[in-house]
């Protein structure tokens, strides 16, 4: 019964989904507090939220990964137990994690074959299983190759792999915990199109993220969750953005920053003609000239993987330029160590943050000072201050409203938006000359994401050049000044945030200049 | 220097050789199932002199050769289901408990050979099974085809490993669950049974390659395996985990102990060196290793303890 195997057909599409009461503790929070939630068949249903609303809590009680402390799930209005994730497949419910469930070192057919039976029974078969995935792949628009390994596959594809899988077990109800957050613009349009699809021959489907925008294309109703309890349950035609965050944060949120005109200075970055070669030593970057002034904010705009990215990291010096220039405040620091362009005057919020901005196992005061702790007046003769240190952190924790218990608190205990703040406050303590922030609010909430965009432009003011590289086409559309679009390691065109609308910056990004040039 | 090259020497060479990898081929396909699925099991040493010392003591006692094996194979059982449960159920640290468990073996096999053996007294092993026609060959006739039933075993092993492995869904499921546990999880795979079944087929094959040893030399004493299953975890790392790389590790293990053995015999090593020569086999081995680790990858989910949700 738990196992289907290939080739059999679906057992009738949809399910309808009511969750009531559902109540889950971890120590120290009420993940799920008396929590109401259902989907009908054929609706797309978005759960929305911060991060830590308890979203995530909840699908994980929904798939049997976690047992409720009280509550009712009931499928067709039958009540049911589902004590594990074989339960929650037997049931028909699918789940696309948000961290993805999938065995790198495996091909996609093995990946989607594990657990299953095998026709050939304890022979693993793995012809039909292709065939199906094919089959799949066909009826829902979801490219992907059954033979490759998926180590080798991008994050887009994995997720369809995910789908897949899911689909394959003929799920009838789906579950896509933030499917969005790793996607490409042009991504996400492809999985709308899917799902599209699947709602409308039945299947149920719950949506999380957190981008407004996306949630109200896509959904049916939206239920929002603030701190682990219901806010409440809308319909999407009724729903206004604004409304919406205001439910998510429970205040007004200023979703739309005032830009006020600033004067901009001389040149603070500078960027002649620079090269440089990808992770896999393929030429990343070719030939990209580009200034930022002060009081200026320089948006890259392009789809991930044009070499962003690794321009980024040759300004910030953690990559080798193989040619060209870079100069900070008019000084060439094209041969300079991180730390000498620091001194210039240079802040770097990178990409990654948990792998480059922070170190986990730290603390948060830990990572305040990791730039400035061996400087007076935090140190002395090699001694640390702890008592002005402390004074320093407890300043940045406040100004940048960095919610946490304490500040030794490691630093991977905290949120995304959390950490991302952290993150903002050491760059910035300094009142850096230059800043680079690499996809500054990616995956961070909509209450951090105000603020952060807040403090660029407050930066802005101050007389900061900042180069924004950003995916997301709303966000450089709020801050930028000037957007330059980046496809395949050039700069196709440098536009100004005035003469500057989101198809010509998507055509541009797909590489395609104006005709006539 | 020239004695050595005679073919008769060589074949007996050679032949020993197979015979001395035996017991590293046991111990290290099965620790190679475990640590495929993400346990690392560093007792192995120690399975393997209880599987020894049951072997021995059941042959002793006029039970048979092959009532022996199942003895060795049921204590390696019952050791496995002791690793499993440490490891799986209470997530010991693994490096750390399995040292435990390889001092437990350690001691129990000598107290229980100081108690109920005392002297030792030899016991004669398998005798040799001619393949007919394939040992009539000459050279590879004598080296390859005329051991006794239990090399023949160690090395059929090893395709049934790589095909179990590699073939089978249940294959497919260790593989995954050493890789990514969570995923197999949520696709309704049991982590822990998959583990539980690994570690105690690997520790049955451990207890088998001590009876192995045990009825190969017709002897059992005091730490009768001399750290032979540590030298199968590491033949493990040098296999890249898998089946026919294991093999190579051992047959070069078995092949330069047998080369060393023979050169020692024929007065080629002198005395005064004999114990510098001992360590050759374990030299190449941590050499090897050096190399090997460098180029691949082990799984990912090795030494991990899994839990729902954490
Ligand atoms: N396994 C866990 N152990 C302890 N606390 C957890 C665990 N999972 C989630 N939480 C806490 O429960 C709350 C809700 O988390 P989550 O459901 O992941 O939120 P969301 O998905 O909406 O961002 C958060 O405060 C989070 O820290
Ligand atoms: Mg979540």
């Amino acid at each position: 019964m738990a196992e289907t195997l290939p080739g059999t057909g679906g057992r009738g599409h949809g399910l309808d989904l009511a969750m009531r009461g559902i109540v889950k503790r971890f120590p120290g929070v009420l993940a799920n507090d008396h929590v109401d939630f259902d989907v009908r068949r054929g609706e797309i249903h978005t759960l929305l939220g911060e991060n830590g609303a308890g979203k995530s809590t909840l699908m994980k009680i929904l798939y049997g990964l976690y047992r409720p402390d009280a509550g009712e799930i009931r499928i067709d209005g039958e009540p049911v137990q589902i004590d594990s994730p074989r339960r929650a497949i037997e049931l028909g419910i699918g789940m696309i994690h948000q961290h993805f469930m999938l065995v790198p070192t495996l091909t996609v057919a093995e990946n989607v074959a594990l657990g299953l039976a095998s026709p050939k029974g304890p022979l693993l078969d793995l012809a039909p299983v292709a065939r199906r995935i094919e089959e799949l792949s066909e009826a829902y628009g979801l490219r992907v190759d059954p033979g490759a390994m998926v180590w080798q596959l991008s994050v887009g594809e994995q997720q369809r792999v995910e789908i897949i899988k899911a689909l394959y077990r003929d799920a009838e109800l789906l579950a896509l915990d933030e499917p969005t957050a790793v996607l490409t613009p042009q991504e996400v349009e492809d999985l709308f199109v899917t799902l599209r699809a699947m709602a409308a021959e039945g299947h149920s489907l719950i949506f999380i993220s957190h981008k407004l925008h996306e949630v109200l294309d896509i959904s049916d109703r939206i239920t929002v969750l603030r701190n682990g309890r219901l806010v409440g349950t809308v319909s999407s035609a009724d729903a206004t953005k604004a409304g919406l965050a205001r439910m998510m944060v429970g205040r007004e949120v200023v979703l739309e920053q005032v830009r006020a005109p600033v004067e901009v200075g001389p040149p603070r970055l500078e960027i002649f003609d620079v090269r440089a070669r990808g992770d896999r030593g393929t030429e990343a970057v070719r030939g990209v000239s580009l200034q930022v002034r002060a009081g200026e904010i320089l948006a890259i705009a392009g789809v991930s993987g044009n070499g962003q990215r690794e321009l980024a990291e040759v300004v910030a010096g953690l990559r080798e330029a193989t040619g060209g220039r870079v100069l900070i405040d008019g000084s060439d620091v094209t041969g300079a160590d991180p730390g000498q362009r620091r001194a210039l005057g240079l802040a770097y919020i990178p990409e990654e943050r948990m792998r480059d901005g922070a170190i986990g196992q730290f603390t948060v005061a830990e990572n305040l000072m990791l730039h400035d702790f061996d400087r007076p007046p935090f140190a002395r003769h090699g001694f640390l201050d702890f008592a002005e240190i402390e004074r320093h952190c407890r300043r940045l924790v406040a100004d940048f409203d960095v919610k946490t218990p304490s500040l030794d608190t490691t630093m991977k205990s905290l949120s995304g938006g959390n950490i991302q703040k952290a993150i903002l406050a050491r760059e910035l303590s300094a009142n850096p000359k230059v800043l680079v922030a690499s996809q500054p609010t990616r995956g961070v909430d909509i209450g951090a994401t105000e603020y952060i965009h807040r403090r660029l432009l407050d930066q802005r003011a101050r007389g900061t050049a900042t180069l924004l590289i950003s995916e997301d086409l709303d966000e450089i559309l709020a801050l930028a000044d000037r957007i330059a679009v980046m496809y395949e390691g050039e700069v196709m065109d440098v536009v100004d945030r005035a003469d500057a609308d989101v198809g010509r910056l998507g055509l541009l990004m797909a590489g395609v200049r104006d005709s006539g040039t | 220097m020239g004695e050595f090259f005679t073919s008769a020497v060589l074949v007996s060479t050679v032949a020993s050789g197979l015979r001395l990898s035996t017991s590293y081929l046991f111990a290290a396909v099965g620790e190679t199932f475990g640590q495929r699925s993400g346990v690392l099991n560093l007792g192995v040493d120690g399975i393997m002199l209880l599987g020894a010392f049951g072997a021995y003591y059941t042959v002793l006692n006029g039970g048979g050769l092959w009532l022996g094996m199942v003895v060795a194979i049921t204590v390696g059982l019952v050791m496995g289901l002791a690793m499993a449960f440490t490891s799986v159920t209470l997530q010991a640290e693994q490096g750390i408990s399995g040292i435990g468990f390889y001092l437990f073996g350690l001691g129990l096999s000598d107290l229980l050979f100081q108690k109920l053996v005392g002297t030792p007294l030899p016991i004669r092993g398998f005798p040799e099974l001619r393949i007919p026609f394939l040992a009539d060959l000459p050279v590879v006739g004598e080296m390859l085809f005329s051991h006794s039933i239990v090399v023949y075993a160690a090395f059929l092993l090893v395709p049934v490993a790589a095909f179990v492995l590699n073939r089978t869904t249940l294959g497919l499921k260790i593989r995954s669950v050493g890789e990514n546990p969570e995923a197999a999880d949520t696709l309704g795979v049991s982590v822990a049974g998959v583990r539980y079944l690994t570690v105690m087929t690997g520790s049955a094959l451990a207890g088998l390659g001590g009876a192995a040893l045990a009825t190969e030399l017709g002897i059992f004493q005091q730490n009768l395996t001399a750290g032979q299953g540590f030298i199968a975890v590491a033949l493990v790392y040098f296999g890249a985990w898998r089946p026919v790389g294991v093999m190579a590790g051992s047959l070069l293990y078995g092949l330069v102990a047998s080369v060393v053995l023979q050169l020692k015999t024929l007065g080629i090593i002198p005395r005064s060196a004999s114990e510098l020569a001992a360590m050759l086999p374990a030299v190449l081995t941590i050499l090897a290793l050096v190399v090997a680790v460098q180029r691949e990858r082990q799984p990912a989910a090795l030494t991990k303890p899994y839990e729902r949700g954490a």
